[in-house]
């Protein structure tokens, strides 16, 4: 690892060392997400992995002020290179599919869904048919449309925040906060309705 | 299309690990640097920063690129 302290790499980066500072830097970087993706990336992996280093190196560059110095500069520049390739590993994996492929049929108008896989037990069937319908009476009365479709897009058709966030015209971050908004809407109407987390959770355990 | 029981668990154990206070994908991504090099060197980072560790525990982007990180850090320590 380089020896260069928190201030030397700041110093360097932006001084008449520059280009040496970038080139260790960007060794640094590869050497990181070369291990670190090759788990993740199948094809062309060292090329995709250099596209990711000198797309991060900018990023870092542009993000040099906003450094705190709580960590070695080393682990903040690979925090931000290993955002940089997962945005594009996942904008990637994910370009041909759009929400609505992801959604459950109906889901436009929130018509009352079906398990897939409901109990073999009647009796836990009708308990199970019965829960699933006051989820969706509370996600249909008490979340908006942004909120329905996103939860569902993350929980039922595993899309990354990320990418529903760029389908959604917003970011990451504030997509976690209508789904913190989701969350918490849906966690009190249980309760007012007399249900624990708990409760409902045991009646789907095991289908 | 139809829901299975385990998206309906899924959507279930996320509204109970929901907290009044969470920290964002953003305010997590801040404090990853400090939280992950706490816990490379041992110490009981989750105890720390128990909102940070909350967060990875419920968001899976976050999860996956702080494990993606640690990783990294493993290569770069050998």
């Amino acid at each position: 690892m380089d020896k260069r302290t928190n201030q030397e790499w700041l110093d360097d980066l932006r001084g008449q060392d520059q280009a040496q500072a970038i080139e260790d830097l960007r060794r640094t970087l590869k050497k990181g997400l070369l291990y670190a993706l090759s788990s993740w990336i199948n094809n062309d992996l060292e090329a995709q992995v250099e596209d990711f280093v000198q797309d991060a190196i900018l990023r870092i560059l542009d993000k040099l002020d906003s450094f705190r110095g709580e960590s070695h500069f080393t682990t903040w520049a690979q925090k931000v290179a290993v955002r940089v390739a997962f945005t594009e590993m996942r904008r990637k994996r994910w370009k041909d599919i759009s929400i609505e492929d992801l959604l459950p049929e109906d889901s436009g108008d929130f018509t009352p869904l079906a398990l897939s896989d409901p109990s073999p037990d009647p009796e836990k069937r009708a308990t199970q048919a019965s829960l699933l319908k006051m989820i969706e009476d509370i996600m249909r009365e008490d979340l908006s449309e942004r909120q329905r479709t996103a939860l569902l897009a993350i929980m039922h058709g595993g899309m990354p925040l990320e990418e529903v966030a760029r389908r959604m015209d917003t970011n990451r971050n504030a997509l976690y906060k209508l789904l913190h908004d989701a969350r918490k809407q849906m966690r009190n109407r249980l309760i007012e309705r007399g249900f624990s987390t708990d409760e409902v959770l045991a009646v789907f355990e095991n289908g | 299309m139809k829901l299975s029981t385990a998206t309906v668990r899924k959507m279930i154990n996320s509204v109970k690990s929901t907290r009044d206070q969470e920290l964002t994908c953003d305010q997590c991504h801040d404090e990853l640097d400090r939280f992950i090099e706490m816990k490379i060197s041992g110490k009981k980072a989750s105890e720390a920063m128990p909102l940070v560790q909350e967060h990875l525990d419920r968001c899976q982007d976050c999860r996956e690129e702080y494990e993606v990180l640690l990783e990294a850090l493993k290569a770069l320590s050998k």
